[in-house]
């Protein structure tokens, strides 16, 4: 089953033309990362699936993008899009409130209210990001006052919060130390059994540790898309294979 | 020769800093040499605590707690309407206002700001005193207007001091504009915010000319909030120009009360601002 079908996508920010004629199928349940050199489109697209494209003025896009069969720009209220896709961004955006409000402030918002159930959402956030033996006895102390690496778990448990359905990563790693990074990679595993992932990276070895499928980006355009071991092991097209060996990007 | 220059002309920046530092020790000096000793032969607490200012008996009342009190009721009254829509102007103004609109928005805030007290005044006589009276209530309205531009530029400035990365992470999570602005953006900046409050609070407190116009100035304890009230600062301007001897002390009395309150209010703004920053 897919979670995002994308038809013919097109996207311009401004005159730029950023992603050209994307046609993507998204399986549920697995890992997919998007790599690609910089600003190849792979963030922006990411982007589009909850959104986030819509702050940014002069943004316009063409054809459509289908979340388990709604059209997520035209059937669906965008908050309730982006409470079923929640997104991990690049940098840590923690709010300047406690650990638990934090967590407590998706909930909150879609009407959460009893302390015993926050409570317990909090608890069971913390729990699948893997970081509640380390903050349970600091629930309200700042958030902002954690380690790099866990405030990017954090952030991962505040996305889990809201229950989505799936959950996107910019470059989750990127600003992270290479043990924090392995540490998030192990919990980005085990989120699987429970979340559909879609991961920008930067780090080819990281596409290929984690992810089932891979698609490379190009010029705003999707070059190849497939298993990621075929991807890596056997790709088809010559600008593919000249990446990932490193012969540019 | 170069470096002699050099010298000169550190000496005259540093002459020129000097200036203001004077300024304030010397208005220190003034304000505590004439004003205290009226404060002790009056009795500190019979200046202070005094409910009843009558300068002209025989013998006289230097009671300043009307006035205390009538600061205080005008500056909160002012604070209360002030605030909110002073807060409010600056989230539009910060975060939701299209630049269009903000290229008027902004001058029109800062012409606020620069306009006369004594213009006020006149605005507040023709139209705030034939709805409410030269009262509390009055001097509440005017001043909540003219502490605008100060609230709304200093809370401005700390909402768009805000990383716009707590928007997008609310906005992520499936929170609308408004609750992410209210819950996350708006508690992020309080300490600026509060810092403007504050400021808000010296401005209200240390007015004169329009309070003055508005206020119906009776020395007296309020009694209502449509009643006429004094304020410290009235009470000076009024009275000066015609006071001697302990009447004059009193009066200069009343302005170290008013200093010691600015003082206040300057101290908490720093600790604000510098909570904020680190």
């Amino acid at each position: 089953m897919d979670c995002f079908t994308i038809d013919d996508l097109n996207l311009y920010y401004g005159g730029f033309h950023a992603l050209k004629n994307i046609n993507l199928e998204i399986e549920a349940g697995k890992i997919t990362s998007f790599i690609g050199p910089s600003g190849c489109g792979k963030s922006s697209l990411l982007k589009t699936l909850n959104r986030m494209n819509d702050l940014v003025e002069d943004c316009r896009l063409t054809g459509s993008i289908e979340l388990f069969g709604e059209d997520i720009y035209k059937d669906m209220d965008v908050n309730t899009l982006r409470k079923r896709v929640g997104m991990v961004f690049q940098k840590s955006n923690l709010f300047p409130m406690s650990i638990y409000d934090n967590i407590a402030f998706g909930p909150r918002t879609h009407g959460v209210k009893a302390k015993y159930a926050l409570d317990e959402i909090v608890e069971n956030s913390l729990r699948s990001a893997a970081l509640w033996d380390e903050v349970k006895d600091r629930l309200k102390k700042p958030a902002l006052a954690l380690s790099g690496g866990q405030q990017q778990r954090l952030c991962i448990a505040r996305a889990l919060a809201i229950s989505p359905e799936v959950l996107l990563m910019d470059e989750p790693t990127s600003a992270l130390d290479p043990i924090s990074t392995g540490k998030i990679e192990e919990l980005v595993l085990t989120l699987k059994k429970d979340y559909s992932i879609i991961m920008v990276t930067h780090n080819m070895q990281q596409a290929t540790r984690i992810s089932d499928k891979t698609a490379f980006f190009l010029f705003g355009e999707v070059i190849e898309y497939n298993n990621t071991d075929r991807l890596f092991s056997l790709p088809q097209d010559k600008r593919t294979e000249d990446y990932i060996t490193g012969r540019f990007g | 020769m170069n470096k002699s220059k050099e010298k000169f002309m550190a000496a005259v920046f540093f002459a020129s800093a000097l200036i203001s530092i004077l300024a304030v020790g010397l208005i220190c000096v003034f304000l505590f040499v004439n004003g205290i000793p009226a404060l002790f032969k009056i009795g500190t607490l019979e200046f202070l605590g005094g409910s009843q200012w009558s300068p002209m008996d025989q013998p006289a009342y230097y009671g300043i707690l009307p006035m205390i009190v009538g600061s205080l009721y005008v500056t909160a009254g002012a604070i209360i309407l002030g605030v909110p829509i002073g807060v409010l102007s600056s989230i539009f103004m910060a975060w939701i206002c299209p630049p269009r609109l903000y290229k008027w928005i902004k001058p029109a805030v800062d012409l606020l700001a620069g306009i006369p007290s004594v213009v006020y005044g006149f605005f507040g006589i023709a139209i705030i005193v034939p709805l409410t009276g030269n009262s509390i209530v009055s001097a509440s309205i005017l001043l909540g207007i003219m502490i605008l531009p100060t609230v709304i530029s200093i809370a401005e400035s700390a909402l768009r001091a805000t990383p716009r990365q707590y928007y997008e992470g609310a906005l992520a999570l499936g929170a609308g504009p408004y609750r992410s602005l209210f819950y996350v953006v708006l508690p992020a900046a309080k300490n600026g915010i509060l810092a403007a409050v504050v400021l808000g609070i010296g401005r209200a407190i240390g007015e004169t000319m329009a309070v003055i116009m508005v206020a119906g100035n009776q020395a007296r304890m309020p009694v209502s909030l449509f009643k006429g009230v004094r304020t410290l600062t009235a009470n000076i301007v009024i009275e000066m120009g015609y006071a001697a001897d302990l009447h004059r002390g009193a009066l200069i009395a009343t302005g170290v009360v008013l200093f010691v309150f600015i003082l206040i209010i300057n101290i908490s703004f720093s600790a604000l601002v510098r909570k904020d920053r680190g």
